[in-house]
C-alpha cells in the first residue's frame, strides 16, 4: 500500500499551514526575541515599531489575560519574557501589521533593557552551580558497588554527544481567527493540538472547550512540533483573541532555528567493569543532560536516556543518574529517539574503548552480552519476545559479518590514503510513552448512509504514513475497500484530550481505538444481517464488501447492510477509547514495566576516511530490522530508511554551535548541515525479520518511528575505526559528531616518537587514554 | 514593462525586480505547491523551472532554479512554471515523474516533493539520460524523511525512460505525449520570441533603435545571479533599484581567443561554464571539481563574475580562477575599459578595487598549456553543497622533477580569496621532494590568517590548508611525494 497522501504531495496539492487561504483582515504577526542569553530585563521600548508602516499593535506579557506559562511537564516556561530574559531567541513580543514584512520591519525597531546575567551554556557548569531542572534520577539494578570486585577489566571514560536541529522543512508556525462567542479556532502545524489547546486556556484565561486547534498535516516533525509547537500556536491565539482578527504567525526559517530547541546534547561519564570472558559485569554512568533554559520536555527526555541506558545488552549490576542542567539555551526537547540515542552513545562508547584496551573487536563484546529472553533491564522489566540474538543472528548470516570485516582489513593492509572501518550497531527501544497515563487514544468512525466511511483519531499526520495506517486497520476490521475511507483531519472538538503523535506510539495507540470502533460498528452490522436474513451471526463476516456465512455470500453486501441499518435506526457511529493494558512506572522504586514491547535490530556500518584530507564516505549500511508483521512494509521501509538518514547526519555532519554568550552560531542552512542525497551510503539494505509480531502492537506490525535512528550511531564508530586502522595510536575521543574536522585532527595527531616515517602497521597499540 | 508566462498564463507583475519569484508566485499568484524551506537556496523546496528561448527561436532551455533566490526581473521574457504548470496532461493524472515518486515512497511529508517533481522535471526535458545525471538533478533538493534511497530509486527508474526519449524522432512531441508535460509546452517557443520582439520594439522606442549598453544603465546595484547577495541583503535589494545582468544572452558566453586565452561573458554562469566543451577540453577533471561547487539549480543562477564581485574569502569560483592568472576587463558608467587581474581585486575583507559604477564585461585567462597540470581541491562539512572551510587551486609545471611554473590559491585562510604569492615563488626551481614540499607549507603557513569559525578552528584550517596543498601534489605527481613522507 503506497501512502495515501503521496499523489497530493507530488501534485503539489497537498495543504501546509502557509497554504491555507487567508480570511479577509488577517493581521501577520512577528515575534521580538531576547538579544541576550540571560538577563534581568527592565523594559521595552516600543515606540519606534509602533509608529512603523502597517503595524497594528504590540504585544508583551502584560497583555495576557490569563496566565503567561506554558510549560507542560514543569510551570517555568512563559509565553512571552517577564522581568528576566533566558536564552537568546526568547520571545519577548510580539508585533502585529498588516503585512508580514512590515511586522518583520518593525519588529527590528524594538529595543529591550536589559541588565546582562552571567551566561552558562555547559551542563557541567549549571550542575557544579546546582541549577537543575528537576532533582536528579537514578535507575539501579543488582549492586554495582560490590561488583567492581568481580571485574577483570574495568574502563572509565567521558562520552559526548551533540545537539541536532529537526529541520523539518516547513518551519513552526500557527494560523488563529476568532469564532463566536470569544472562542478562537487554531491551526497549527503541531505534533500536539491538545498542548496547543491546553496551554491557549491557560494563557486566554478561558475554558478548553473555546479553544478548537485543528492539523491538517505537518512538513515535518521528528519531536520538533511536540512541545515546540506551542508558543506560536499560543501567541497567534493571544493575538486573534484580544483583537478579534485572523491572526498568522509563520517563523522564517532563521527565527526558527534561533528560537527553538534541539535534540539534547549530553556529556557522560562512564564506567564498565567486564569478566575475563567479556561479560559486562557492571556499569555505572552518569548523564548531564543540557536542558536550555526551561523544562519544556527534558524531564522525559532524561527518563528515557535510563531506560535505555544499557541499550540491548544484559547487565546484571547498573547505577545510571541523570541530570537535567539548566543552561542559556533554548528549551531542549523532544527529537526522535528522545534521549535513547544520548544513552547508547554512551555504552557504546564504553564497549569501544573497552575492546581497545583488551585488544578484541567491539562486535564480540556486543555479542555476548545480547540481552535473552528474560533478561531483566535496570528498570524492572523483563525481555519479552526478545528478538536482540535472532537479529543479529540474521545479519551475521544474511551480510556475512566475519567476511566482510576480512575484506576491511584486507583493504587497510593494501591502501595507505584510504582507510575502512567497519561497525556494528545493535539496538533495543522500548514502545510506548514512558508517562503511563500517555498511553490512551480514541478514535471516532462515522459510517455515512452510502457506504463511505469518516475517521478522526487523535493521529497527526507528519509523513510517517499515519494515515494510510489507519485506514490499513480500518479496511482491515470492517472488510472494505480502502477508498471509501477517509481520515479526517486532527481536530480537537472531534477528539478530545489526546497524546501527542510521539513516542513511536501514534499508530499503535489510535490503530488500537480505530480497530475498536470499527469492530463494534462491524458487530451490529452483523448482528442486523443475521437478523434480517435470519441465519446465525456466528460464521458472518464481512469480506471486501461481500457478506459471507461460512465463507459463502448471502444476499447483502456492504452498501446495502449500511442501508438497512441507518432505516432501522442502528447507531453507524462509534467512539472507541484504547489504553495500552499491563504498562506501568512507579518512580518512587524506578522500576516497573513502562513498555507494551520492544523493537529490536543489528546493523552494520562501512565508512571510508580519506587519510590526507580527513573527509570520509559512509559506504553502506546493511541491517535486520524487527518490524514484527508489518502491515505496510512500503512505509515501514521509508521510515527505517529516513530514521537511519537522520541518525548518520547527528553522528557525522550536523554540529550545533553555540558560543559562550548563547548565541548560535550554525544559525543558517548554509552553516547547520544535513544529509543530503550525496552523503547517502551507496549501499543501504534492510532485512525484515522474520517474526510473528508482537500482540499490543496494531495488527501486529511493531512501531517503526524512532528505533531505526539508532543505527546510525554504528556511522560513528566506523568512521572512528577507520582512523584507527590509519592511527592505531591515536583514541579520538568519544565525542559526536565526528565532523571532517575531529578526523582530520586524529589523523594528524602528534605521533608518540619523533617523524616516524613508515606507515603505521594494524597491530594492536597499547591504550592510549582518551578524554 | 516586466512580463513573463507562468505556466501557460501571461503574468505581467507591478511588483519591484528586485523582490522574489518566490513570493510573486505563492502569494500574488495563490500558487501554494512552490513552499517555502530556507529562503537561502540550500533547500529547495522553492524549485521551479525557468526555459529561456534559445537563439534558434525554435526551442525553449529549461533550467531548475531555487525561485527564493530568483528577483522576479530575471523571469522577464521567460517561462516559468512550477508544480501546478505540468499536470494534470491530457494523457495522464499523474505524469511520469509523479508517478515515479509516489511508485518508490519517494515522499513522506511531502512538503519538500514539489521541488523534487520539478527538479527531475526539468531534468527529463532537457538532461542526460543516465543514472548519474538524473540523480544530480535533484542534488539541490533537501528532504529531511525519506533518507533519499526511495528517491535514487525513483532517479533511476527515470534514467532508464529517457533513453526512450533520446530514441524519439522529437524530443517534446515524445515528452509531451508521454505526459512529462502538458500539449501547451510545444507552443512555448513561439509565445516567447513574441515577448523577445515585444520587449526589442520596447528597447527601441525608448533608445531610438541602439541596444543599450549595459554601461548606459543607471548605476545602481547591478545583479547577477543573486546567489548570495538575496541571501545576505534581501531587504537592499528589494529596496533598491536592481539592474539585472542575469539572462542577457550575449553576455552569456565561454570561447577562445585568437591568442589562446579564454574569454567568459560577464554573465556566464556556472552551468555555462561547466558545460562548456572549450573548458572540459582544456579541464578534464571539470565536472568532478565543479560537482563541489553549490548544486544543480544554483549552478544555473550563479555567475562567475558574481562569485569574484561577492568577494567571499571562501568563493569556490574565484580560487579556482586565482590559480589561473585570470584578467577582469572592468567597463564603467562611460564605456571606459581597464584591465585588471583578479589577485589585485580584493583589498580587504569585501572590500574591492572597482568603483561603484565599474563591472566585470570579460573574464581571459590563459588556460593550462601541454605539460601544465591544474588541480582544485575543497573540503566542507558536507561534501556537496556546502561552503568549504578551506578551498585551493593550483597551475603547475613540472619537468624532470623540478617545478618549472607554480600558481596557488586559497580560500578561507585569510580576509579574501588568496594568491598564495610567496609560496608559489618558493616553489620554482625546486626539486620536487617531500622536504620542498614540507617547506612550501612553512612559507604558506606565512601567508594566511583563519579564524575560527562555523567553518572550523583556525588551527584545523592550517592543518587543512597543508593537506591540501600536498593533496594538489600527490594528486598530480605521486611518484615525486608520498603521504607517509610528509606527515
Amino acid at each position: 500500500m503506497h501512502n495515501l497522501d503521496a499523489a497530493g504531495h507530488v501534485r503539489g496539492e497537498s495543504q501546509y499551514l502557509d497554504d491555507i487561504p487567508v480570511q479577509r483582515g488577517t493581521l501577520h504577526a512577528a515575534v521580538y526575541a531576547s538579544p541576550l542569553a540571560h538577563g534581568k530585563l527592565n523594559g521595552l521600548r516600543l515606540e519606534a515599531a509602533l509608529a512603523a508602516p502597517g503595524v497594528v499593535r504590540i504585544l508583551t506579557a502584560a497583555d495576557i489575560p490569563g496566565e503567561n506559562q506554558i510549560g507542560g511537564i514543569v510551570p517555568d516556561e512563559p509565553l512571552l519574557a517577564e522581568g528576566h530574559v533566558h536564552f537568546r531567541g526568547q520571545p519577548v513580543a510580539l508585533v502585529l501589521a498588516e503585512t508580514e514584512p512590515q511586522a518583520r520591519a518593525a519588529a527590528k525597531l524594538i529595543e529591550a533593557d536589559i541588565e546582562p546575567l552571567p551566561v552558562i551554556t555547559d551542563p557541567r557548569v549549571a550542575h557544579a552551580q546546582g541549577e537543575l531542572i528537576v532533582p536528579p534520577r537514578t535507575f539501579r539494578l543488582g549492586a554495582p558497588a560490590a561488583a567492581w570486585a568481580q571485574c577483570a577489566h574495568i574502563i572509565e571514560g567521558t562520552a559526548e554527544s551533540g545537539g541536532q536541529e529537526h529541520l523539518y522543512i516547513e518551519t513552526q508556525g500557527a494560523y488563529a481567527y476568532p469564532t463566536e462567542q470569544g472562542g478562537v479556532r487554531v491551526h497549527s502545524s503541531t505534533q500536539g493540538p491538545t498542548a496547543a489547546q491546553r496551554h491557549g486556556a491557560r494563557v486566554l484565561g478561558i475554558g478548553m472547550h473555546r479553544i478548537e486547534v485543528d492539523v491538517v498535516r505537518l512538513g515535518g516533525g521528528f519531536g520538533g512540533k511536540e512541545d515546540q509547537a506551542t508558543p506560536w500556536a499560543v501567541l497567534a491565539a493571544l493575538g486573534a483573541y484580544l483583537l478579534r482578527k485572523p491572526v498568522k504567525l509563520v517563523l522564517p526559517r532563521h527565527d526558527d532555528l534561533r528560537m527553538t530547541g534541539k535534540r539534547h546534547p549530553y556529556s557522560s561519564d562512564y564506567k564498565l567493569g567486564l569478566s575475563a570472558d567479556l561479560k559486562l559485569l557492571a556499569y555505572e554512568v552518569t548523564f548531564y543532560q543540557n536542558a536550555g533554559a526551561a523544562a519544556d520536555l527534558s524531564p522525559a527526555v532524561l527518563e528515557r536516556t535510563l531506560f535505555h541506558s544499557t541499550n540491548t545488552y544484559f547487565i546484571p549490576n547498573v547505577q545510571a543518574t541523570a541530570y537535567s542542567c539548566r543552561t542559556n539555551l533554548p528549551p531542549n526537547t523532544a527529537f526522535r529517539g528522545f534521549g535513547g540515542p544520548q544513552g547508547m552513545f554512551v555504552i557504546e562508547s564504553a564497549i569501544a574503548k573497552a575492546a581497545e584496551k583488551l585488544g578484541v573487536s567491539a562486535s564480540e563484546i556486543q555479542r555476548r552480552n545480547l540481552l535473552q529472553e528474560g533478561d531483566t533491564f535496570p528498570f524492572g522489566q523483563p525481555a519479552e519476545l526478545c528478538n536482540a540474538h535472532a537479529c543479529w543472528q540474521r545479519a551475521e548470516q544474511a551480510f556475512d559479518l566475519g567476511s566482510w570485516q576480512q575484506e576491511v582489513d584486507a583493504f587497510n593492509q593494501s591502501s595507505t590514503l584510504h582507510k575502512r572501518g567497519l561497525a556494528i550497531m545493535p539496538i533495543c527501544f522500548g514502545i510506548s510513552f514512558t508517562k503511563t497515563a500517555m498511553n490512551q487514544a480514541r478514535a471516532l468512525v462515522h459510517i455515512y448512509t452510502d457506504g463511505s466511511v469518516g475517521i478522526s483519531t487523535g493521529a497527526v499526520e507528519m509523513g510517517q504514513g499515519v494515515n494510510t495506517k489507519m485506514v490499513e486497520v480500518a479496511a482491515r476490521t470492517l472488510g472494505i475497500r480502502s477508498n471509501r475511507i477517509r481520515i479526517e483531519t486532527t481536530n480537537t472538538t472531534r477528539v478530545a484530550n489526546t497524546s501527542p503523535s510521539a513516542a513511536s506510539a501514534t499508530a499503535d495507540l489510535n490503530g488500537k481505538a480505530v480497530q475498536l470502533a470499527c469492530e463494534q460498528l462491524r458487530k451490529r452490522l452483523l448482528a442486523l444481517a443475521a437478523d434480517e436474513l435470519c441465519i446465525a451471526e456466528e460464521g458472518l463476516e464481512i469480506c471486501d464488501e461481500r457478506v459471507l456465512t461460512a465463507g459463502h455470500p448471502v444476499e447483502s453486501d456492504w452498501e446495502k447492510l449500511v442501508a438497512a441499518a441507518y432505516w432501522k435506526r442502528i447507531n453507524l457511529s462509534e467512539h472507541a477509547h484504547y489504553a495500552t493494558p499491563d504498562v506501568w512506572f512507579d518512580q518512587k522504586t524506578e522500576s516497573g514495566y513502562p513498555f507494551a514491547y520492544h523493537v529490536y535490530g543489528t546493523a552494520a556500518v562501512q565508512a571510508t576516511v580519506d587519510v590526507l584530507r580527513g573527509t570520509y564516505v559512509l559506504d553502506a549500511v546493511r541491517l535486520v530490522h524487527d518490524f514484527g508483521q508489518s502491515m505496510a512494509p512500503g512505509i515501514d521501509r521509508g521510515q527505517v530508511e529516513g530514521g537511519l538518514v537522520q541518525g548518520l547526519g547527528w553522528m557525522t555532519m550536523e554540529e550545533l554551535l553555540y558560543d559562550e554568550q548563547g548565541r548560535l552560531l550554525s544559525n543558517t542552512l548554509s552553516t547547520y548541515k544535513v544529509p543530503d542525497l550525496y552523503s547517502v551510503p551507496a549501499d543501504v539494505q534492510i532485512e525484515f525479520l522474520e517474526t510473528e509480531g508482537h500482540p499490543r502492537a496494531i495488527l501486529r506490525s511493531k512501531a517503526v518511528g524512532e528505533p531505526p535512528l539508532m543505527y546510525g550511531i554504528g556511522g560513528y564508530f566506523a568512521v572512528r575505526n577507520a582512523i584507527r586502522a590509519a592511527r592505531p595510536d591515536v583514541a579520538p575521543a568519544f565525542s559526536a559528531p565526528i565532523t571532517p574536522e575531529k578526523v582530520l585532527m586524529a589523523l594528524c595527531a602528534p605521533r608518540p616518537e619523533a617523524a616516524p616515517s613508515t606507515v603505521p602497521t594494524a597491530a594492536v597499540a597499547p591504550n592510549a587514554a582518551s578524554a | 514593462m516586466l512580463e513573463f508566462y507562468l505556466n501557460d498564463q501571461l503574468v505581467r507583475p507591478t511588483q519591484p525586480a528586485g523582490s522574489t519569484l518566490l513570493d510573486f508566485i505563492r502569494y500574488q499568484q495563490h500558487l501554494t505547491g512552490t513552499k517555502i524551506g530556507c529562503r537561502e537556496g540550500d533547500c529547495g523546496a522553492c524549485t521551479v523551472l525557468v526555459g529561456e528561448l534559445q537563439p534558434d527561436e525554435q526551442t525553449v532551455r529549461y533550467q531548475s532554479m531555487t525561485s527564493c533566490l530568483t528577483p522576479l526581473g530575471n523571469a522577464h521574457g521567460r517561462h516559468i512554471v512550477t508544480v501546478e504548470g505540468i499536470g494534470p496532461t491530457e494523457a495522464r493524472n499523474l505524469t511520469p515523474v509523479q508517478q515515479t515518486i509516489v511508485a518508490e515512497g519517494g515522499t513522506q511529508c511531502g512538503f519538500c516533493t514539489p521541488g523534487f517533481v520539478m527538479s527531475l522535471t526539468g531534468h527529463c526535458l532537457g538532461g542526460a539520460a543516465s543514472a548519474e545525471a538524473t540523480r544530480a538533478a535533484i542534488d539541490g533538493n533537501i528532504c529531511r524523511c525519506t533518507g533519499y534511497k526511495s528517491l535514487e530509486r525513483a532517479a533511476d527508474k527515470l534514467a532508464a525512460q529517457l533513453l526512450e526519449r533520446d530514441a524519439a524522432p522529437a524530443r517534446l512531441e515524445w515528452l509531451i505525449a508521454q505526459g512529462f508535460v502538458p500539449g501547451y509546452f510545444a507552443h512555448m517557443p513561439a509565445k516567447l520570441a513574441q515577448l523577445r520582439a515585444a520587449t526589442a520594439a520596447d528597447v527601441a522606442a525608448q533608445t531610438g533603435g541602439r541596444t543599450p549598453d549595459a554601461a548606459e544603465l543607471p548605476a545602481s546595484w547591478l545583479l547577477g545571479g543573486g546567489t548570495d547577495l538575496l541571501v545576505q541583503r534581501p531587504d537592499e535589494v528589494l529596496a533598491a533599484e536592481v539592474n539585472l545582468l542575469y539572462g542577457h544572452a550575449t553576455r552569456c558566453y565561454v570561447r577562445e581567443l585568437p591568442n589562446g586565452q579564454v574569454a567568459l561573458g560577464g554573465a556566464t554562469t556556472v552551468e555555462d561554464l561547466r558545460r562548456s566543451e572549450l573548458m572540459q577540453r582544456h579541464f578534464p577533471q571539470l565536472a568532478r571539481h565543479l560537482k563541489l561547487v553549490s548544486s544543480t539549480p544554483i549552478r544555473n543562477m550563479a555567475t562567475v563574475a558574481g562569485n569574484f564581485v561577492n568577494a567571499s574569502p571562501i568563493g569556490d569560483l574565484t580560487i579556482f580562477f586565482l590559480a589561473l592568472g585570470t584578467e577582469l576587463m572592468l567597463q564603467d558608467a562611460a564605456g571606459q575599459q581597464r584591465t585588471l587581474p583578479l589577485r589585485q581585486l580584493y583589498r580587504g575583507y569585501k572590500q574591492l578595487d572597482r568603483r561603484p559604477d565599474e563591472q566585470i564585461a570579460e573574464i581571459r585567462f590563459s588556460p593550462p598549456a601541454a605539460g601544465e597540470v591544474f588541480n582544485f581541491e575543497k573540503v566542507s562539512k558536507r561534501t556537496h553543497l556546502d561552503i568549504a572551510s578551506v578551498n585551493s587551486a593550483a597551475r603547475l609545471r613540472v619537468a624532470s622533477g623540478v617545478v618549472q611554473a607554480a600558481h596557488l590559491s586559497a580560500g578561507g585562510v585569510g580576509p579574501t580569496p588568496l594568491y598564495l604569492g610567496q609560496a608559489s615563488a618558493y616553489l620554482i626551481g625546486k626539486e620536487l621532494t617531500s622536504d620542498t614540499l614540507r617547506g612550501l607549507n612553512e612559507v604558506a603557513q606565512q601567508e594566511i590568517s583563519p579564524i575560527s569559525d562555523a567553518r572550523g578552528a583556525a588551527e584545523y584550517k592550517r592543518l587543512l590548508l597543508r593537506q591540501l596543498l600536498y593533496a594538489h601534489f600527490m594528486e598530480h605527481f605521486p611518484q615525486h611525494v608520498s603521504l607517509a613522507a610528509l606527515v
